[in-house]
């Protein structure tokens, strides 16, 4: 993107809570920046006026939960040179993909009461299983230094420096004692994706994935030694059943404790 | 007979998606929709077998706005249902919080999304270049919200460290006090912030609304109080259900909210503020009358100047209690869960925010309702634009339609929020 015309931006919500997008606008120090090198063609949260596509840049947040955002999401993507998904609800089917556990009729007879005007899909599902993403960026919400690095490093061209190891490593690196070896308390840290700075066990509570599985992560051990220490199988499951409930590794493991 | 269409697909400068359409027939409205679209996400189904120390955490992500409010309804209600009071540092921490989030929250409002409006700006950027340095003091203003945020919460969005009973970790005072010259600072940019909005140019309007609002016996409310309204409703939290009702309407992924006995009504900043007047800090009062806010105000234009008044209200609160603090002995009231019935309500910035849990004897949630502000407002934004519009019918279509977005603009509202729930129609995905 070494051209003259500044690059055109533009951010997409689905399924969602707003939370990821707004990181954007709480870039205090920097929003003034940005809007100085991009083109702000499309972000209804924050303006209302529309530039028309193609964007050179889209930020996507949200799950694909309706047929209408099925169809959307793929007009979102011919309109885009590179596609970028944000937070757990894009990149994993986000907390509303605890419905994809459900059996659909059972789900119906708990929350289906009059036949209303509402059209939902039976799954909510991440961004990626229905286009094409060019990168995604972990977290709920996403790390807005993360979410800053990654659109400067698209913009001049370059691989964004955003790591793949756990949580673990962020623990050592602030040198926080480690929650579940000195406390005892059940710690997602060991296979949950870094980004976050390792914020929870420095608050004397164990990690809850917020950014979703590592790369290969080792979920089945890490239950077991949870499992040793006294922790019932419900728990396990709904440990592993949050935001990133529908994220493969995160998933199979739970549902090897559901009974 | 000349008629007349108003249509916004999708509204702008708002959290969550949803549109408008208006039909207009000689100078009556035929036909009015606040139509939200933004697709349900079922908390309330899927907090069935959560424990009940997850819903602070899982509620939070119903709105990136203000999490805040979803935990702090949340923790309340668990702690009523188990009988647990938590005072002292750890109740102060949360107004600290709350504080945070009520200045965060209105200043995005004030500055990003609802100032351009007035101005005749399609966004705050495009306003900035226009009105050199005003974005920039909302920006450090909306950041001194996010640092009490994160310093309390452990983050700005989704904060970590709330916890049923207190917190995970309470901070010291001296972590506490780096926050007081920023916010000695931010007294100043809030005074001066009322000052800017209140000379705005404000389209007439004076609404007879139901204000609906906690009151608490000395502050103004975040956390605790009765909820009362300015038509003499006074009553205990837990009664809230005996008087007030949801429907589902057809065009709206949001349930309607409406008082049983009268109908609709109006939640947050101007409710919180003409019910609470006496309430208010000295400085807070002093401000609004300079300003040329009475005590009640009824025109829902000028809620950018109520919410600029809370905002230096949540300023001059922090610095009271970050200066009051002492270190709690412990950072959380122990929880003995059993079974019972909990409710919470607490003021989110947009207004009150009800949490019910139903929880059994192991301490897991068996039922969930939550009924947030924005779906409480619906009617109150809808009666607005009926009388607006038949104030304003002869204007062209352009300007009429910019006239209603503002309206809207006016209650902040929070799509995202009121569409949670509801029953659905399944497709096979």
């Amino acid at each position: 993107m070494v051209s003259k015309r500044k690059p055109k931006l533009a951010v997409w919500k689905f399924a969602s809570c707003d939370g990821c997008q707004l990181s954007l606008l709480d870039c205090e120090d920097e929003l003034l920046s940005l809007v100085g090198r991009v083109e702000i063609a499309n972000f209804a949260e924050a303006s209302r006026a529309v530039i028309r596509g193609p964007y050179d840049l889209s930020l996507v947040e949200g799950s694909i939960t309706t047929p209408h955002d099925a169809e959307r999401i793929q007009r979102v993507r011919r309109d885009s040179k590179r596609l970028i998904v944000i937070g757990a609800c894009a990149t994993a089917g986000g907390i509303q993909a605890l419905r994809n556990f459900q059996d659909v009729k059972e789900f119906v007879s708990i929350v289906y009461a009059t036949p209303d005007y509402i059209a939902t899909l039976d799954k909510s599902t991440p961004i990626a299983a229905h286009v094409p993403v060019d990168f995604e960026l972990r977290g709920c919400p996403v790390n807005k230094k993360q979410l800053l690095e990654l659109i400067s490093a698209l913009l001049s061209g370059r691989k964004p420096n955003i790591p793949a190891y756990s949580v673990c490593v962020e623990c050592k690196q602030r040198g926080t004692v480690c929650v579940m070896v000195a406390r005892g308390e059940p710690c997602m840290g060991p296979v949950t994706q870094a980004g976050c700075g390792a914020l929870c066990p420095s608050y004397v509570r164990g990690c809850y994935g917020c950014f979703g599985p590592m790369e290969n992560p080792n979920v089945e051990s890490l239950t077991a030694e949870w499992r040793h220490r006294g922790v019932q199988a419900p728990d396990v499951v709904r440990a592993l059943r949050s935001f990133n409930a529908y994220a493969e590794p995160f998933r199979r493991e739970s549902e090897a404790h559901d009974q | 007979m000349t008629s007349k269409t108003i249509k916004v697909n999708y509204l702008a400068r708002v959290e969550g998606e949803g549109g408008l359409s208006v039909k207009i027939k000689g100078n009556q409205v035929t036909d009015l929709q606040l139509n939200i679209f933004e697709p349900p996400r079922f908390f309330e189904a899927f907090l069935r077998g959560r424990r009940y120390d997850e819903a602070p955490d899982i509620t939070a992500r119903i709105c990136g706005i203000c999490p805040v409010a979803y935990q702090m309804s949340a923790t309340h209600a668990m702690e009523n249902a188990f009988g647990v009071t938590v005072g002292g540092p750890l109740r102060a921490l949360r107004r600290l919080l709350y504080c945070g989030e009520w200045i965060e929250s209105h200043t995005l409002h004030i500055y990003l999304l609802h100032a351009p409006d007035f101005l005749g700006f399609p966004d705050a950027i495009h306003m900035a270049k226009a009105h050199p340095g005003v974005l920039e003091r909302g920006l450090q203003l909306k950041k001194i919200g996010n640092q009490i945020v994160s310093l309390v919460g452990g983050r700005e969005i989704h904060p970590i460290n709330v916890k049923v009973g207190g917190f995970y970790k309470a901070p010291t005072k001296a972590e506490l006090y780096t926050l007081y010259e920023p916010l000695q600072w931010a007294m100043d940019a809030a005074r001066e912030t009322v000052r800017w909005v209140a000379a705005l140019p404000f389209p007439a309007l004076e609404r007879d609304y139901e204000f609906v609002a906690l009151r608490h016996s000395d502050e103004y409310p975040f956390n605790e109080g009765r909820l009362v309204s300015s038509h003499g409703m006074d009553i205990a939290i837990a009664d809230y259900e005996e008087h007030f009702v949801e429907e589902h309407v057809p065009y709206s992924n949001a349930l309607h909210s409406r008082l049983k006995q009268r109908g609709a009504y109006l939640v947050g900043p101007l409710a919180r503020y003409s019910l609470n007047f006496d309430r208010l800090t000295p400085a807070a009062q002093e401000a609004a009358r300079a300003a040329g806010l009475a005590e009640v105000c009824r025109n829902p234009f000028k809620s950018i100047v109520v919410r600029s008044v809370e905002l230096l209200y949540a300023c001059e609160e922090a610095l009271r209690i970050i200066r009051a603090y002492e270190y709690p002995d412990v950072a959380a009231e122990a929880i003995q869960p059993h079974a019972g019935i909990g409710h919470g309500l607490t003021e989110a910035p947009r207004g009150i925010l009800y949490h019910r849990y139903c929880i059994d004897d192991q301490g897991v949630i068996t039922e969930a309702k939550i009924v947030p502000p924005t779906s409480q407002n619906q009617k109150a934004i809808e009666a607005d634009l009926r009388e607006l519009i038949g104030k304003n019918v002869d204007l062209a279509r352009q300007p009429l339609t910019w006239l209603c977005e503002q309206a809207i603009r006016n209650y902040d509202p929070c799509i995202s929020c009121a569409t949670h729930f509801l029953k659905l129609q399944i497709e096979p995905g």
